[in-house]
């Protein structure tokens, strides 16, 4: 019910538009991987998606942001169920990937930002998350987003919104080669996030 | 309100658009009659777009003025959105737009709404003086010299456009008309602006079609001729001096504002065709997807409505004393 309720707010406040470019909802085991703009990122993307997908699938959001202020953390941890990282500790027996693995079993789908932290201008690397969650399970459908628009809406730094018109577009699912380079999927992955604006 | 002129001049906009509309299906039917398939797809979406304006307008009269009102302040928002999503804006500029949109837009029509209890018409001052310098000194406040005129004229012209000069068309129900005259009397006014806003839009492009031989500036819009302005205002006078009976004029009257109307909206188009080709977008749906270009639909209202609320102030008996 509030998560409804706050995936209609977030989708009109974002004023977000959502295509599906040779790609189609659904319930499978999905990564939705995302160029990384604000930190209205995670939720915007989370409230695109239709309701019985969204009920299955977790953003993957930063710990120091959805942990600041009580709103926040309950919005995070019980309105839409995040997975937050810590992005200063990261251990080496307990990596960000294993907990993802660990979390999501055999129902739940991600939304992950590989790069990281918000770019400045147009998408910048990719981290080696996505290769390593891939190479773990290759079985889940890597599904590129791509999302326009939306660091004018909550910029760097603000904290109030501004209701302008945002774009997220899904595309055709891809899935790690074998024997791919890693440097060559990472490449590749953020190529085909980086095609949506064109279409 | 539903006395013997309302229900004429409604009714006669609706055998209108039925006839419209089943001509437009009969030419969908039957493509061998000659006319271009994509004119004729571009009158069936254009006459689906007047059939959706004309029930939510409809709907919104029937409630109340206050309903209008607010339809048309949903209607500001939403175009100002598109406004500014198309104008490139910098970090600086934020806190200014949280403002405008949070603030001078719902702002302006809750002044609108309460015309008729205010002592002074702050409505006519607050986008084009508190604004205008808010909007200067919150972003000369955030530190970012870059383009600095150029930035907050782009946010200052949205803002005057999109809400102030929209405003004025709702206004247009507050009025007070000749004595006598009963409240369905501001209805009929604003449906009248409004019908006659968008025939003579269509009358424009008819005549350009027919007749267009001259192109006023080809590089903003190749369709806008010199035949299709003149004949489409002289057309849009003669047809709003013909429905003077719905309208508080006498027929010189209605004439004269419908020659006004027919003048602003043509700049209104012209103005926003340039903007839009500054931007190198066809129309302001296609920059986000999926999203009606709301502005493309309102922007002939935009600029005749701020003016012909003044020239009625001016030149029509209002207030009898």
């Amino acid at each position: 019910m509030t998560a409804t309720l706050l995936a209609a707010l977030a989708k009109l406040l974002s004023g977000a538009s959502v295509r599906w470019i040779d790609c189609q909802p659904d319930t499978c085991q999905r990564v939705y991987f995302a160029n990384h703009t604000s930190h209205l990122d995670a939720l915007v993307v989370w409230a695109a998606l239709p309701h019985e997908v969204r009920m299955l699938t977790r953003p993957v959001a930063a710990k120091d942001y959805w942990e600041g202020g009580r709103l926040r953390r309950y919005l995070a941890t019980r309105v839409f169920d995040a997975l937050l990282i810590d992005r200063k500790d990261i251990k080496v027996h307990q990596s960000p990937v294993d907990l993802m693995i660990r979390e999501i079993g055999e129902t739940k789908s991600l939304i992950v930002f590989p790069e990281g932290s918000r770019g400045t201008d147009g998408i910048g690397e990719f981290k080696s998350g996505l290769y390593y969650l891939s190479k773990k399970r290759p079985d889940l459908e890597l599904v590129p987003v791509h999302i326009d628009n939306l660091n004018r809406v909550l910029p760097r730094g603000e904290f109030l919104p501004v209701p302008l018109l945002s774009c997220i577009s899904f595309g055709p699912p891809m899935w790690l080669e074998s024997g791919e380079p890693k440097a060559d999927f990472l490449l590749r992955a953020r190529e085909a996030v980086r095609r949506l604006k064109e279409v | 309100m539903a006395d013997g002129k309302t229900l004429a001049l409604v009714g006669g906009v609706l055998v209108l658009l039925a006839a419209a509309t089943g001509a437009g299906q009969f030419l969908k039917l039957y493509p061998e009659s000659g006319l271009n398939a994509a004119v004729v797809r571009s009158f069936n979406l254009r006459l689906r777009a007047w059939w959706l304006m004309c029930s939510v307008l409809a709907a919104a009269l029937l409630i109340g003025d206050t309903a209008t009102v607010v339809l048309f302040g949903a209607i500001s928002f939403w175009a100002l959105r598109e406004f500014i999503t198309l104008t490139p804006t910098r970090l600086g500029d934020h806190r200014a737009l949280f403002w405008v949109f949070v603030l001078f837009t719902p702002l302006q029509y809750v002044l609108i709404g309460r015309m008729r209890h205010s002592r002074y018409e702050l409505y006519n001052v607050l986008i084009p003086v508190y604004a205008f310098l808010f909007i200067l000194a919150r972003v000369a406040v955030s530190g970012d010299y870059k383009r600095f005129l150029e930035r907050t004229a782009k946010i200052q012209a949205g803002l005057l456009i999109c809400v102030y000069c929209l405003s004025f068309a709702p206004a247009l129900l507050y009025l007070d008309l000749k004595p006598g005259e009963s409240q369905g009397a501001n209805v009929r006014l604003l449906f009248f602006f409004i019908l006659m806003v968008q025939v003579s839009d269509g009358l424009h492009f008819l005549w350009s079609r027919l007749v267009g031989r001259h192109v006023i500036a080809a590089a903003i819009s190749p369709s806008k001729t010199w035949e299709g302005f003149l004949g489409g205002t002289a057309s849009a006078t003669l047809l709003g001096a013909a429905l003077w009976w719905a309208t508080p004029f006498e027929p010189w009257g209605a004439a004269g504002i419908s020659l006004l109307i027919s003048v602003m909206g043509f700049a209104g188009g012209m103005t926003m065709s340039a903007i839009k080709r500054d931007r190198g977008v066809k129309d302001y749906g296609t920059l986000v997807e999926g999203h009606g270009g709301v502005l493309d639909r309102i922007d002939s209202l935009c600029f005749a409505a701020p003016v012909v609320f003044h020239v009625m102030q001016l030149f029509f008996p209002l207030q009898q004393p």
